[in-house]
């Protein structure tokens, strides 16, 4: 293992200009829901650098198998079949190993999985839309799955979500923790979706953009799309203040 | 010119959107047979665990009083003498019957969140100082853009609390108590208000 010896730096200040501000009327669910006060900054403590240990045992064989992991036996869900891949990162650049990925997503059509979904169109009988993995020593996942659809959504009048991928990270400190959406490589929707320009910072947007990887692509079988997610980096602990009381 | 720091960025949190417990508590969203049981479910503890068994509950309320329907709400927290369950824990080996952390839906009808856990022990600060016990919470949910991190105190630990250099951070001494959850027998009730007058205090960590 590249990351053996556990780390116990600080976590490097979350740049709040390039993360979405709270209070983004043109999302309208954010109006009630947006803290209005200031955030008490604080330094981590120790309740918030550490953070537990998810083993790769609690994984099953198809966890990480959109495709099969819900489908009947025999059968498959209709789509276009894809494998999702990249790394989990820190901001320093290295790989999280032992990061606890986990996606859910629409089916084909853009209809997800869930009691309280209404959009007209149908449920595919094989498709969850779930899944999650655990990094590898060098902080590589990878999975399988459908692409997903884009989907009209209660906002404006006309709105309609991008193809998107949801993603639930846990790095190795509560710090860390992170939910945000992959995309995909040339939808128009991207740039014309309220919940994208909750973000406000275009870079940080591309970096949430998927290219299509043709190099991993599997012939006659998928297409690749290639994601790689940073998660917020550490100091070094050699130059912690000795101060702390441990 | 100087070198480059070669720094790379944060990824840009997203909503969890409506449909979090698809991913998060699948079985908890109908959609049974891929995970056996949804990770963090269930008590903290089990029989072996040292430490108090309490009931933490809540709703996490928006800016009308309405409690959210669709929050995913997850806690991390120390053992009963204060260690956690992690690598990067220095000083000694946690309660090996307890990981920590949990996770849980708010309840679709009534939005009500409930974790069985015990009662942490207090933890060091800086200095040493020490934190009064407490639970981190982290809160996501559609509409909130980016997720919210808060904590838990114990009404019962006045003095502990009165030391606490994270409470004592807070400048406007009226914010304090919404953090401090209310205490009936074993049970705590700890509401997350993410707007008015009550607004719960969320930390930038």
């Amino acid at each position: 293992m590249t990351n053996f010896q556990p780390e116990t730096g600080g976590f490097f200040a979350r740049d709040r200009e390039m993360h979405p501000p709270a209070y983004t009327p043109w999302y309208k669910t954010s109006v009630l829901r947006s803290p209005q006060r200031a955030l008490i900054s604080l330094e981590g403590t120790k309740s918030e650098i550490t953070g537990p240990v998810f083993g790769h045992n609690m994984l099953n064989e198809l966890d990480n198998d959109l495709i099969l992991n819900y489908a009947k036996p025999g059968e498959m869900p209709i789509g276009q079949r894809i494998l999702v891949h990249g790394r989990v990162l820190d901001e320093r650049g290295g790989g999280v190993p032992g990061a606890l990925v986990e996606f859910w997503q629409a089916n084909a059509g853009g209809r997800y999985r869930h009691k309280k979904e209404t959009y007209l169109a149908p449920l595919d009988p094989n498709f969850g839309g779930v899944g999650r993995t655990i990094t590898d020593e060098n902080g590589y996942y990878w999975f399988k799955t459908i692409k997903p659809g884009p989907y009209p959504w209660p906002n404006g009048v006309n709105d309609w979500r991008p193809a998107h991928i949801h993603f639930s990270i846990f790095g190795h400190g509560f710090a860390q923790r992170l939910i945000t959406q992959m995309y995909f490589e040339g939808d128009p929707l991207i740039w014309m979706c309220p919940i994208v320009k909750t973000i406000p910072d275009e870079e940080a947007i591309k970096r949430l953009v998927a290219p299509l990887d043709m190099n991993n692509t599997i012939p006659h079988d998928m297409r690749a799309y290639k994601f790689d997610i940073v998660l917020r980096g550490r100091r070094s602990t050699l130059f912690e203040n000795r101060k702390e009381g441990n | 010119m100087v070198q480059p720091l070669g720094y790379l960025k944060e990824s840009a949190s997203q909503t969890a959107g409506p449909y979090v417990h698809i991913g998060c508590t699948p079985n908890f969203s109908g959609i049974e047979g891929v995970f056996e049981t949804d990770l963090g479910s269930g008590p903290l503890y089990n029989d072996k665990t040292k430490g108090e068994r309490i009931t933490v509950r809540g709703f996490v309320i928006d800016g009308s009083g309405t409690p959210l329907k669709d929050a995913l709400i997850e806690i991390w927290q120390a053992d009963a003498d204060g260690l956690y369950n992690s690598p990067s824990e220095t000083r000694g080996s946690a309660d090996p019957n307890f990981l920590g952390w949990g996770r849980t839906p708010g309840d679709m009808s009534t939005g009500e969140f409930v974790f069985e856990t015990i009662k942490p022990g207090k933890v060091p600060f800086k200095g040493g100082r020490w934190m009064a016990p407490h639970i981190t919470f982290w809160v996501v949910a559609r509409g909130i853009n980016i997720g919210l991190q808060t904590r838990m105190y114990f009404p019962e630990e006045e003095e502990a609390n009165a030391a606490d250099p994270v409470l004592g951070r807070i400048e406007h001494r009226v914010r304090v108590p919404t953090l401090i959850a209310k205490k009936d027998g074993n049970t705590y009730t700890f509401n997350i208000n993410l707007q008015g007058e009550n607004e719960t205090v969320f930390f930038d960590i």
